[in-house]
Formats: structure tokens, C-alpha cells, sequence
């Protein structure tokens, strides 16, 4: 099968306007006759929800929270952006094209990433006039700022709970809709299947988590917007329920999973403090703007930081990367503060982190300016770790934050499987290898306002479908599958825990396709994996019943997701043997130890295709296509 | 790194409308950990043990997604001010301590299994009228809206409620009025807000009374359980909003 990208023609800067007028429309009279299932209700789904429901579709939306509210996107912090060019320092929509493309390693689709740039705009006139209450200027007009290290501020924020504050505007458009009938809300129900008929995704597989349940869901098209997969390495910035179970299953059913081993990696936690971590929390790129980040010179220098004199500390990153001292990429950061690690520099009591040091910016701006910019993460900071940020130097060390890549979808955001459109996060479009800061919350507010409401237009006006009951075979069959798996995580009565389990894959997705991979550990972690799930299926401890609320029973399904898709990331990372983005391979650095990119051979979007668990999966390949930018390597001294 | 040996009395209930009871546990944990890790501990012990691990919500684990929710020792959230269950750590408890843990106790709220409760009550409340009526795609340039620099910083305060319902927990009345003020206090200090201004707090206010939730007596509770910090001073806002809707006929 030929991946077909479905990029419109024309020039870059036209491709969405003409590609709006070609869609073909559906009837306004015929929309409520479609059923649209949404799964995930963070700011892709909610949004697509919200957007798709105004428009008159009958949606019927899944979250398997509570309440739809509590989604992973909430957890965004640092902001949003936005080519408004505000600010008047140069910014445009080509310049954020060109920043995102450059910030993906040349490993992302041009045509989606301008997009992308053209829709930024949109978002922030959306927002505000849901009132979502963005920073302002005395003025009263709308701050910027700038961040992760663009030359230019077109960051919108909301304090630090911009993500939360995009959320809850989006939750309330999708409870408006709930409201007014258009959008059914299913909360507390995990999709456990896709149900494909004729060759066509045409409904889901629940578990209601409250009650067991297993229902079944009909639709005429599905949309998957459940986020990201790094909490396959159990220890990460993502939620503990956030999981790969909805797009590994519909993998599993057909859809190609695409560029799994571009995995970011933040530079900015705090770092692990023992066994009993259950999640590590990020501390915004933000800080970066104003902190310096050092580790001493000498090697197991155990002396506080207040000891060590200016001349026996190495401000790494100022030292190496002069033009963007502290401001460099995620990646680049978190490579160098695991490289002082490793040297034995790193500080505290694990060794595993590196200081973050606001002192020079306290005495230069004063206390109460870095207190307004910064209040509330130096007070998450102090309840976490005890310390005071304000006198002593932060600990961070680099976690696992966002992975860019996901399922394969097209322009239209349609997968390989017909009617199944993923967005945000789940799908690999638009971050190529490495995401820049502040985009997370742009593209999937984007794909759930502006490009699926189009797009999935287009599909059901161009496509006829069968009335399909739940009674359907393929819908029976599914729904055996689902309850088949859970009788058997239920049967196997081992000794070992869930998170037992959880955590060792973690260790060997962090130790071997973390930040840094090589082919032999990269090998070794496909085989550890296949160890690890074969004693899984032995020795796992699920108590209880599938016919009430079982949260281990629904923990394990997510870890028995986990490892199947950690072999399949290991084996991405490993067939990639270039350094891009996110993804570093020590075959393939320069002599200065920067990542080398190979364009001759690795510009391509792999996607891959389901071959059976412990089965090779096979490559397709969509050759990415340079138009209008030349891809270089990049430089940050 | 202090290890604590602590008793922990917690409420385990099979199921919605069946009976609960207090039961003992015996543990230790280590300083470091947050509550909600100590507790994954004790569970992992249980399922160990072939037994039925506690039941509770939680979801980001740094106190903005408002999953979680326990009564720690009478207080939700627990003795921390300012924060979630999930961002209190161990080293606020001393060794040898007895902590009892609950779930939100609320008619409107009925617990589902152990410490997980239904708060959907919340989101029946947000439909009602918790929003700006507002499509997609039919916004004006952002910044054809100007607002005051103190008056966008007054919306965020109240608009960071995360919707754990400690509000609801804590009061003897289990009221709803400080989730509920709080959104109708950001949108009608809004531009964006005023044109479903009175309609809106009529229609929340309505919903939140049909819930189940009992009237506020202002003794402020909930203010000081809000892992927001959110202040009363917004149910004084509603009270207002609310009569002067009434009066107007809305």
C-alpha cells in the first residue's frame, strides 16, 4: 500500500484556502444523521467535539476521566503561539512555518506545519472570545513572550496554566454542546477496540470503568484525539493515566503507527527522588529565559552550590553554545546535562541532575519581578522538594514530556484505515523529529477547531457507507476480542505487580531508547522487552473481576499495551540510524558530538504496519518532499 | 531520607449504595513520597496479597487536573494549604501517626467504590450555563477586545478553579457555591461574559440547587480548603449577580 499524503497542489501559501473550496460539503440537513465518534476530550478532542457538534453533527465523546475537564492537555504550562506578529519584532506566518519545520529536523510535512503557522492566528481569536483570560498589557491588549528560544515573542500565556486555561475553553464549548443535544458524553469508558467494517472505521470498543461494562459505539467515522505515548517509559512529565492503548489498539486493527522514536525529552523536571516516584513534574521551559544552568567543574563535588566558587563552576551550555547560551533546543539541553551527568558533574544526591540557578536574575531584576514571572512554579517546586528555590539553585534533570510521533494520517488528518481521523498529539504530523515549545497547545487546538471540522466533511460527503448496527459481526467480534483479553489478564493470578512490570519496561525504554541510542542497546531492548512481556503474561497479578470498577484491571491493559509498542519504538529507533530532533544516535554525531541528520537516506516519514505481536512490523515509507525550504543541519553555537 | 511507620484508617465501600466501613492499615513510607504514592504502595502490598486494592482518582499527579480528592485526617486535601492530595508529601506526617483518609462526603457527590466519588454534578452545572455561546471560526481579532490589565488578572484568579469539589467537601453544607461562583465571577467580569450575563448565573445557580447541593452560610470553609485559593469574596459576587438577574426578570 502507497502512502498517499494527500498534500493539496499549488503554492505553499494556498494549498489550505483552495484545499477549503475543493472539500465537497455535506448537506447542512444531513449532518445529524452522521454519528461522529470522538475519543479523548483534551484540547484536540474537546475541541473537534465542541466544533463538530456546532456544526450539526451528532458526536457522541469519550473520555475516560470523570469528567472531560481533566484531560493531559490541562497539565500545559508555559503557552501557546501565535503568528500575530503582536509584538512587531518580525514575526509572520512563514517565519513560524519556518521555526517549526527547523525545529522538527527537517522530519515534518511542509504543507501541514504552514498549516499549521496560518491557523495559529485563528486560535487566539477563538480563545479569547470564549473568554479565556490570557495575559494583558497595562494597555489591556494581549502579552507575548518569548520562549524555548525563539528570536521572536509570540507566546500567548496565561500565567503557568495556559493548558489549563485552553482546556477548560474548550470543555465549555463541548458542555455548551452537551447542553444544547448535539454532543452525547460518555465519561469514565477506556476504548478498548476499533470496529472496522468493509475496510471502514465505523465504531469502538468501551469498557464503562465504572461499572464493566463493555459497550459498543456506532458511528460513521471515528476520531481519535488520546494523546501522546510517554508513559510507556512509566517515569514521565504526562499523567498517570495517559496511555497508547486507543492508538495501539487501532495499530492493531490496521492503522500505521509513524515515527514512534521521535520521543522529547525535557530538560527541565525535577528529578527522581526514589523506587516510590510515580510521575515526574515538569518545571516550564520559562525559566530557562532567566536562570543559568551549571554543574561544578570537578568531578563528586558533593559542596552546596553556595561554596563553590564562580570560577569552579561550568555554565555548560553559555560555554558551548555562546549565541543561545541557556536557550537552546530541548534536545540539545537534555543531552548536555545527561552528558555532565554521566562525566560524574552532576549534583545532588542521585548524581542525576544539574542546577538551575536564578541568583544572577534575582540581584539583575530583583525578587518581586522573578516572583510575578515565576511564583507559581517555585512554589510547585518547594512542595515537591523542600528546597526554596529563591535561595537555593533549582535541581532539574530531563524527563520524558511529548512524542511526536503517532498514527500516520494524511492532510486530511485520516489515517491509512478510511473514517479514522486522529489529531493532536496521537497523530505524528506536524513536530517532525523535536516539538518546540509552546506548539503542543497550537496544533491541537488547530486540528480540533480548524481542520477537522473540514476535513471529516469530506470524507462522509465523498464516501458511502452501509447502515451498520452494533449487532454487526465485526462489532460481536471485537467486543469478544476485548473481553477475551481482559479474562485473561484476570486468569493469569501471578505474583508480580502491575507497576512492577510498568516500571521495568520504563527502565529499559529510558535506559536504551531514551536520550541517547545505539544500535547494540537498541537490540538489546527489543530483547528485553520480549522477555519481559512473555513473563508479564505469567506472572501478572490482576485481582478482582472484570464486572465492577477494577482500576488494576484497567492499569494492566495499558501496560500490556506498553509491551507491544516498546518493541516497536525500539525497533524505529534502531532502523533510524541518523541523529534528528528528538532522536540521537551515537553512530551518528559530528566531531563535536552534535547530531548528524542524513538526508540521503532518512527523509522519510516511517510508517509502520502491524505484523502480529513479536512479529516484524513492515516499513512504509512517505518521502518527505522540500519545496520551499532546504533543510540544513542545524547550528545553535 | 526519614522513613515514617504510620496506621492508616481508610474508607473502603464494595459499591454505590452499599455499606461502608473504616479499615486499618499499617504501612511506612519515606518523607519523600507524595500521599497518593504512599498510598500506590499500600496497594501494591494488597494486590500482592490477592486482596482488593483502594480504590481512589488521581490523573496528573501536580495538582491542576483536579482528579484527586481525599479527606485526609477531617480536612480535604489535608493539612497543606494551597495544594491537592497529590502534591502533599510524607514528610508533612510524623512517625507512628494515624492518618484517617476519606472520600468527599456530598449527596450530590455519591461515592462509586472506596475514595472515588461521582462529581459529573460539576459538569451538569458548567452546561447549564458555563460558558460564552460562542462557534467556532465566528471569533473577532483578539485584540479588537481590549481588557484591563487587572481586570484579566481578577478573571484568572477565579478561572484557575480546577474542579475537585474540596469546595463541596469541606463545607456543612456540602455547597457548591464556591465552584460555582467562581466560574460565573470570571465570565461576568469579562467583556466576553456580559451578554449572557444574567441568564447565565440564573441558570447555574438553578442547576447547582437541583443537584443537590445545600445553601451556602458563608463561614468560608471552602475557601480555606481551595488548592486554588480561591476567596468567598466570588459568592458574594454571585449573590449579587444572581439578584440583580432576578430582578431584572432574567
Amino acid at each position: 500500500m502507497t502512502l498517499e499524503s494527500k498534500i493539496p497542489s499549488g503554492a505553499l501559501a494556498d494549498k489550505w484556502n483552495r484545499h477549503k473550496f475543493e472539500i465537497k460539503l455535506v448537506n447542512p440537513a444531513n449532518k445529524r444523521k452522521h454519528t461522529i465518534v470522538v475519543v479523548g476530550t483534551g484540547l484536540a478532542g474537546a475541541s473537534a467535539a465542541a466544533s463538530l457538534g456546532e456544526l450539526g453533527y451528532n458526536v457522541h465523546t469519550f473520555c475516560i476521566h470523570d469528567s472531560p475537564r481533566r484531560a493531559h492537555s490541562i497539565a500545559a504550562q508555559g503557552g501557546i503561539n501565535a503568528a500575530k506578529n503582536y509584538k512587531n519584532d518580525g514575526d509572520s506566518v512563514q517565519r513560524l512555518f519556518y521555526d517549526t519545520i527547523k525545529g522538527g529536523d527537517y522530519r515534518a510535512r511542509e504543507a501541514n506545519v504552514y498549516r499549521l503557522a496560518q491557523l495559529s492566528v485563528n486560535i487566539i481569536d477563538q480563545c479569547v472570545a470564549q473568554g479565556v483570560p490570557f495575559a494583558r498589557e497595562y494597555g489591556g491588549l494581549l502579552d507575548n513572550r518569548s520562549f524555548g528560544g525563539a528570536q521572536v515573542s509570540r507566546t500567548f500565556y496565561a500565567r503557568g496554566q495556559t493548558g489549563q486555561q485552553l482546556l477548560l475553553g474548550a470543555y465549555q464549548a463541548l458542555m455548551r454542546q452537551v447542553e444544547s443535544g448535539s454532543v452525547k458524553l460518555f465519561p469514565r469508558r477506556e476504548m478498548l477496540d476499533l470496529v472496522i467494517v468493509n475496510g471502514k472505521a465505523r465504531g469502538i470498543i468501551c469498557r464503562n470503568l465504572t461499572t464493566g461494562e463493555i459497550e459498543r459505539h456506532v458511528g460513521d467515522a471515528v476520531v481519535l484525539a488520546t494523546g501522546g505515548y510517554g508513559t510507556a517509559y512509566y517515569l514521565s512529565t504526562n499523567a498517570v493515566n495517559s496511555n497508547v492503548t486507543a492508538a495501539w489498539r487501532a495499530h492493531k486493527r490496521g492503522a500505521y503507527f509513524a515515527n514512534p522514536c521521535f520521543t522529547q525529552i525535557h530538560p527541565t523536571c525535577i528529578p527522581v527522588s526514589g523506587d516510590h516516584q510515580s510521575k515526574l513534574t515538569l518545571m516550564s521551559e520559562s525559566l530557562r529565559n532567566d536562570a543559568r544552568v551549571w554543574v561544578p567543574k570537578a568531578k563528586e563535588d558533593k559542596r552546596s552550590p553556595a561554596q563553590i566558587p564562580e570560577g569552579e563552576r561550568d555554565y555548560y551550555l553559555e560555554r558551548k553554545y555562546p549565541s543561545f547560551g541557556n536557550l537552546v533546543p530541548r534536545d540539545v539541553a537534555s543531552r548536555n546535562a545527561k552528558a555532565v551527568c554521566d562525566e560524574g558533574r552532576g549534583v545532588g544526591d542521585t548524581g542525576l541532575s544539574v542546577f538551575l540557578d536564578f541568583t544572577d536574575a534575582i540581584q539583575r531584576l530583583g525578587i518581586d519581578t522573578i516572583r510575578t514571572r515565576y511564583g507559581n512554579l517555585f512554589d510547585m517546586y518547594r512542595r515537591i522538594t523542600d528546597d526554596d528555590p529563591y535561595k537555593v539553585p533549582m535541581r532539574i534533570y530531563p524527563a520524558i514530556h511529548y512524542t511526536m510521533g503517532g498514527l500516520w494520517v494524511d492532510y486530511n488528518l485520516m489515517s491509512n484505515v478510511p473514517g479514522l481521523h486522529v489529531l493532536g498529539e496521537a497523530n505524528f504530523s506536524d513536530h517532525g523529529a523535536n516539538r518546540l515549545g509552546a506548539s503542543a497547545l497550537m496544533q491541537g487546538l488547530a486540528d480540533g477547531y480548524f481542520v477537522i471540522p473540514y476535513t471529516i466533511g469530506q470524507y462522509l460527503a465523498s464516501t458511502s457507507l452501509d447502515p451498520v448496527a452494533t449487532s454487526h459481526d465485526a462489532f460481536a467480534a471485537a467486543s469478544n476480542d476485548v473481553v477475551g483479553q481482559l479474562d485473561r489478564l484476570l486468569a493469569v493470578k501471578g505474583k508480580r505487580t502491575v507497576r512492577d512490570f510498568h516500571r521495568a519496561v520504563g527502565a529499559v525504554l529510558w535506559d536504551d531508547v531514551g536520550m541517547s541510542r545505539n544500535d547494540a542497546g537498541l537490540k538489546d531492548a527489543v530483547g528485553k522487552i520480549r522477555t519481559l512481556r512473555d513473563e508479564f503474561w505469567q506472572d501478572v497479578s490482576v485481582p478482582g473481576e472484570k464486572t465492577y470498577m477494577n482500576q488494576t484491571l484497567d492499569y494492566a491493559g495499558r501496560v500490556a499495551d506498553y509491551l507491544e509498542f516498546g518493541e516497536l519504538l525500539a525497533l524505529d529507533a534502531l532502523h533510524r540510524t541518523e541523529s534528528c530532533g528528538g532522536h540521537f544516535r551515537e553512530e551518528s554525531q559530528t566531531p563535536e558530538g552534535e547530531a548528524r541528520r542524513d538526508d540521503e537516506r532518512f527523509s522519510y516519514v516511517a510508517a509502520w504496519q502491524f505484523g502480529g505481536v513479536g512479529q516484524p512490523p513492515t516499513l512504509h515509507q512517505e518521502p518527505l518532499i522540500w519545496e520551499n525550504v532546504k533543510p540544513s543541519q542545524r547550528s545553535y553555537k | 531520607m526519614a522513613t515514617l511507620s504510620l496506621k492508616l484508617r481508610i474508607w473502603r465501600q464494595a459499591g454505590p449504595g452499599q455499606p461502608g466501613r473504616l479499615v486499618d492499615y499499617q504501612t511506612t513510607a519515606n518523607e519523600d513520597m507524595s500521599f497518593l504514592e504512599m498510598l500506590d504502595v499500600v496497594n501494591d502490598g494488597l494486590i500482592r496479597q490477592g486482596q482488593d486494592p483502594v480504590a481512589f482518582d488521581s490523573d496528573c499527579r501536580e495538582g491542576i487536573c483536579g482528579s484527586c480528592g481525599l479527606v485526609v485526617n477531617g480536612v480535604p486535601h489535608g493539612p497543606d494549604p494551597g495544594g491537592t492530595v497529590c502534591q502533599l508529601h510524607m514528610r508533612r506526617f510524623k512517625d507512628g501517626e494515624t492518618i484517617t483518609v476519606e472520600p468527599w462526603r456530598a449527596k450530590a457527590f455519591p461515592i462509586l467504590k472506596d475514595l472515588v466519588v461521582d462529581r459529573t454534578a460539576f459538569d451538569r452545572i458548567i452546561s447549564a450555563g458555563g460558558y460564552v455561546s460562542v462557534n467556532t471560526g465566528s471569533a473577532p481579532e483578539a485584540n479588537s477586545l481590549p481588557i484591563a490589565r487587572d481586570v484579566a488578572e481578577s478573571a484568572m484568579d477565579v478561572a484557575q478553579c480546577i474542579g475537585c469539589g474540596a469546595c463541596v467537601a469541606a463545607c456543612k453544607n456540602a455547597s457548591a457555591a464556591l465552584f460555582t461562583s467562581a466560574k460565573v465571577t470570571h465570565l461576568a467580569l469579562l467583556p466576553q461574559g456580559q451578554v449572557e450575563r444574567r441568564h447565565r448565573v440564573v441558570q447555574m445557580v438553578d442547576q447547582m440547587d437541583q443537584e443537590g447541593f445545600g445553601m451556602c452560610s458563608n463561614e468560608g470553609e471552602c475557601q480555606a480548603v481551595c488548592p486554588k485559593e480561591i476567596s468567598i469574596a466570588s459568592i458574594a459576587q454571585m449573590n449579587r449577580e444572581y439578584l440583580t438577574a432576578k430582578l431584572s426578570g432574567a
